[in-house]
């Protein structure tokens, strides 16, 4: 120590002559642009799906409904709330939102005398932040989940294109779980799927490896797990919030992974189905179709004696009789079918009601009945040669293909249509093409151009990789026939479809042509119901929709109190809503009957 | 003034082991509590003293002022929400609780972070070591009574923080290392900035210098001030710069590097009269040693690339079962997590090492025997203790 150790701290002194440091004005000063300050939620972009709730480990988010956002599929109708006497400005909620709607503003002061303000529900109460364009936002290249979804492996075009080999490989369980651990489970898909499926719930036991609890979710709503998990429209996909980040979760191939692990000698077991007591009542079904047999399998869970008179030789309806074994092996239809049939279920084949048996008598002999009957007969487009036997229909031909007859494939094919029907009469022909003649000449053409095609893209993608050709944009004029043999099509420009209020009305260009050359005409336009097996007296009573389908209440009970009615001829027309009317009308029809 | 020493032989009688005899009926004795009365650095926890006269024959640490059951609580939460907890558990040095507990995680997921990433951890860890010693040194002055230097660090400080907010939106909590990597990397015109601060810092640790280091107070009340003896280093577990002035070189980053300490160059710094004074000077010139390694950072570091790795979603994911140690050099010394996993999404057991534990509970009993009252707070500080740590 010396005597400079004294004097020396009194340099201090000379700070008395320099600027302050300390900011004059706290309240103005600007954070960094990073700053995590005050939300904003653009809620337009939000869907509602509570991941910022569920993230925040401070429990600060509350979801709340908020005037002026309705609930609408893929929109909980619900925003978040956040308490700002729990937040802690971790920004976890910003970096999880799915649809990137929830950022930060840098703004850090708020003055407020009710404390009760401090709970705010962020892009809804005009803040000063609100357009603030600083703050923090989720980082670029930077996740907190897996965006994209696991791809399915799907078998070569080389090796599917002359056979009816299924397509689609199925995920292996790392696979699975690689992509159940996406699911956010927030619940968007449940209200979308049409039987309200248990979706986060058995995505959540694929992720858990427990294939019996996944197993007892599916069949809560849907007892055709195998059929659903391989051709399910899966609308729950279309809204699924992980598609705002990347990809959708693939939700029917999950439900699919699920139904091929599980043994069908076990479901008995899992779904503690062996000792069912029965009571006394009879119920009729009319169709073995996804209706008829989801009707089936829930009466008979409620112990009714349940029969199910079938026009054609084997159960599944269109799912064994329309789509192709490359897309649905019947094996798997077997599968769904066997269980529901090893609960008591009888099944009268080759019999069709209103033939083999009246309806009237049906309702003699039993206590309620279901139909649920579909869409067998094939639309014509009625134009010139429509009526030659070389012209045929899309369904007609594909019961023959399910049945095992042998069809006279032609060299030279057209398809008349652009959904998915076309696409699987186009491409069942071409597999037969090439298995007959060594090549595929076939063309689909349809009135919409490309970009509203109904057809799923895949289908589309698919068709082309078999070799199939598709023209858009034509509509079909005359059918060329020269000997008593088909030559081809003729068809025009199609200019649009529907006209302004969304009514199909197309508008064509006669001047533009073309011809396809042909020696066989594949119609697939659509189908339509046959309700012969109605008397004209029940014809009278029952009441139709403005949409030609038959009129039900939410319980799938028609105007004729013993009559209920699902499928196709009500709503859909797809598989699942088929299934969620059997298991509507399962309990309308209990709850008709215990109130007798 | 009495020279208290040249009446040690009649005051107190001595143990055979050294240790004071206490008598509280002689009436010569009195206790008293220091703290837990003020909510800084080394408040939340108090000492209970045994004095004669003006000094401390007997010293109590007591802890459990300050206790929120953080380990505990990680083990209710998701990995991923772990880390706005964990930040709290060393208030003024929060970065390192990120570090270990990142690490960890991705040790036991076997995930690699990107380079970028590493280098982005060091710079924050360096960084919050430069303002946690900024900190620590208007402490240690202020303890002594030279009230401005806290004012003159504080203001530096600030200048820091205001680094961090830059890079991570977060001026206390930064919250930026993410299991996987950071949240991003440091923003355009950063390295400008940084260097303007820290020729700043070196302007004000010259004043500090003059007015500290240079002072007759400072000097007189801190050398000889809690004497550690290098064989206590390794009795009780001393690391930081509490071991460095004895003359032994801990250093966390020399002796298991980690990130990129092992691309930067630098020498441990050690001391050798392990006072007081000793420690303060370390710590004077890890501040320097800091920024030069800021510097080293501001050249080598990339601006661009991957800073994050692919993680899964973070709502599932669950850890494969087992347990690793992650460590590194914080202000006070070696700092550590102790994580446990069970395979489950949640933690089985997260256990920290904070240094303070060490140093304020234990060490602390034995360094203020004899030490005027006055001291104690002054010797405290000498420590470097963070008693959030201590209680997690
Ligand atoms: C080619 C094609 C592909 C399709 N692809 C898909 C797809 O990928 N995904 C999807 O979700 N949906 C698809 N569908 C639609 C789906 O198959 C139907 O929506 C679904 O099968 C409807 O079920 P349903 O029970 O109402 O009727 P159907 O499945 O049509 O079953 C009705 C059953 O009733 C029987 N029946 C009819 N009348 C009588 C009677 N009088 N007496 C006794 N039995 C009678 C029929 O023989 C038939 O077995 C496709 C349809 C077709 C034609
Ligand atoms: S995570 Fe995003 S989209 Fe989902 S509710 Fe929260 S703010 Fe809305
Ligand atoms: S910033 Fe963090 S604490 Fe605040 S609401 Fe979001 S997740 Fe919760
Ligand atoms: S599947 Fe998609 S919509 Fe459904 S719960 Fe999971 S993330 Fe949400």
């Amino acid at each position: 120590m010396s005597f400079k150790d004294v004097l020396k701290p009194f340099t201090a002194w000379k700070n008395l002559a320099i600027e302050p440091v300390s900011i004059k004005k706290p309240l103005e000063r600007q954070a960094a642009p990073r700053y995590r300050g005050f939300h904003k939620n653009n809620l337009e972009k939000c869907i509602g799906c509570g991941t910022c709730e569920e993230i925040c480990q401070n429990a600060a988010i509350d979801m709340v409904p908020l005037d002026g956002i309705e609930t609408k599929e893929g929109d909980s109708g619900l925003r978040p709330m956040i308490d700002y006497g729990r937040c802690c400005w971790c920004a976890l909620c910003v970096d999880v939102c799915t649809t990137n709607s929830l950022t930060m503003s840098n703004h850090f002061t708020w003055v407020d005398t009710n404390a009760d303000n401090f709970r705010f529900i962020p892009g809804a109460e005009n803040k000063p932040w609100d357009n603030e364009e600083l703050g923090y936002k989720k980082p670029e290249n930077y996740e907190l989940n897996n965006p994209y979804r696991v791809e399915m492996v799907e078998i070569e075009p080389e090796q599917r294109d002359k056979s009816f080999l299924e397509i689609v490989k199925g995920f292996s369980k790392e696979q699975a779980i690689k992509e159940a651990d996406r699911c956010i489970e927030c619940g968007l898909c449940i209200a979308t799927c049409p039987a309200h499926m248990g979706i986060p719930a058995y995505i959540a036991a694929v992720r858990n490896d427990d294939m019996e609890e996944g197993l007892r979710v599916l069949y809560e709503t849907n007892p055709l797990p195998e059929i659903c998990g391989r051709v399910c429209t899966h609308k729950c996909e279309s809204v699924c919030a992980m598609q705002h980040k990347g990809d959708a979760l693939s939700i029917r191939w999950l439900k699919r992974y699920i139904a091929d692990q599980v043994p069908a000698e076990k479901y008995k077991e899992i779904l503690e189905t062996e000792n069912i007591k029965k009571n006394d009542k009879k119920i009729a079904i009319i169709g073995a179709g996804p209706a008829g047999l989801s009707a089936a399998y829930y009466l008979a869970l409620l112990g009714y004696n349940v029969k199910i008179f079938e026009a054609l030789s084997g159960p599944g309806g269109m799912t064994r009789y329309g789509i192709p074994e490359y897309r649905l092996p019947y094996d798997q239809i077997d599968k769904d079918v066997d269980y529901i049939k090893s609960l008591g279920v009888e099944f009268q084949f080759n019999t069709r009601i209103g033939k083999d048996i009246t309806l009237d008598k049906l309702h003699e002999d039993f206590d309620a009945v279901f139909a649920g009957t579909g869409l067998h007969l094939g639309r014509s487009t009625r134009i010139d040669g429509s009526n030659h036997e070389k012209c045929y229909q899309a369904v007609d031909l594909l019961r023959d293909v399910a049945d095992g007859k042998s069809i006279n494939v032609e060299k030279k094919i057209v398809v008349i249509g652009g959904g998915n029907v076309a696409m699987d009469i186009a491409r069942t022909l071409a597999r037969l093409q090439n298995q007959k003649y060594g090549k595929v000449q076939l063309i689909i053409t349809s009135l919409e151009s490309e970009d509203i095609m109904p057809a799923d893209l895949e289908e589309i993608v698919e068709s082309r990789e078999e070799k199939i050709i598709i023209e858009p944009a034509w509509g079909p004029k005359k059918i060329k026939i020269e000997d008593g043999k088909i030559k081809g099509l003729h068809v025009i420009k199609c200019l649009s479809v529907f006209d302004e209020e969304g009514r199909f009305n197309p508008k064509f260009d006669e001047n533009k042509k073309e011809f396809f050359e042909a020696d066989m005409v594949v119609e697939a336009i659509g189908q339509g119901m046959d309700l012969s097996y109605f008397s004209e007296e029940m014809q009278s009573r029952l009441e139709m929709t403005d949409r030609h389908k038959v009129k039900v209440d939410n319980n799938c009970q028609s105007s004729i109190p013993w009559l209920f009615v699902g499928g196709d001829i009500v709503a859909g027309p797809d598989v699942i809503s088929a299934i969620a009317d059997g298991h509507r009308a399962a309990r309308g029809i209990d709850n008709f009957l215990s109130q007798k | 003034m009495t020279d208290i020493n040249k009446h040690r032989d009649k005051f107190p009688q001595k143990n055979p082991d050294g240790t004071n005899i206490i008598d509280l009926k002689s009436g010569k004795f009195i206790k008293v509590w220091q703290g837990p009365n003020h909510p800084g650095i080394t408040g939340n926890m108090s000492l209970e003293l045994t004095i004669q006269g003006d000094e401390i024959m007997e010293c109590k640490t007591h802890v459990g002022y300050l206790h929120r059951g953080f380990e505990k609580l990680m083990e209710r939460r998701r990995f991923i929400q772990c880390l706005p907890i964990c930040v709290r558990i060393a208030v003024p040095e929060p970065d390192f609780n990120e570090y270990c507990l990142t690490s960890t995680v991705e040790e036991l997921a076997g995930l690699k972070i990107p380079d970028a990433a590493k280098w982005m951890r060091t710079l924050l860890l360096e960084m919050s070591r430069l303002q946690s010693f900024l900190m620590w040194i208007g402490g240690q002055a202020g303890a002594f009574g030279l009230g401005i230097i806290g004012q003159w660090s504080n203001y530096v400080r600030d200048l820091v923080l205001d680094r961090f907010e830059e890079i991570t939106g977060g001026r206390i909590y930064h919250m930026h290392m993410i299991p996987g990597g950071v949240r991003g990397l440091t923003p355009d015109g950063f390295e400008k900035r940084m260097e303007e601060t820290l020729q700043e810092i070196e302007k004000v640790m010259k004043d500090i210098e003059t007015t500290m280091f240079n002072n007759s107070i400072f000097k007189k009340r801190s050398i000889g001030l809690g004497y550690i003896d290098p064989s206590m280093v390794f009795e009780y577990g001393v690391t930081g710069p509490n071991a460095r002035a004895a003359g032994i070189p801990k250093d966390v980053r020399k002796d298991y590097p980690y990130l990129k300490y092992n691309e930067l160059d630098f020498d441990v710094i050690t001391g050798k009269n392990s006072d007081a004074f000793t420690r303060a000077d370390i710590r004077r010139k890890e501040i320097h040693l800091s920024i030069d390694l800021i510097r080293q950072m501001m050249v080598k570091m990339p601006k661009s690339g991957d800073y994050m790795a692919k993680v899964p979603n973070v709502l599932h994911w669950k850890i494969p079962k087992g347990e690793t140690y992650v460590r590194a050099e914080c202000t006070r010394g070696e700092f550590g997590y102790h994580t446990v996993t069970d395979g489950s999404g949640y933690p089985r057991r997260i256990n920290v090492r904070g240094p303070s534990y060490t140093h304020a509970v234990a060490l602390m009993e034995k360094l203020a025997i004899d030490v005027n009252i006055a001291d104690t707070a002054g010797l405290m500080v000498s420590l470097h203790t963070y008693p959030p740590e201590i209680e997690r």
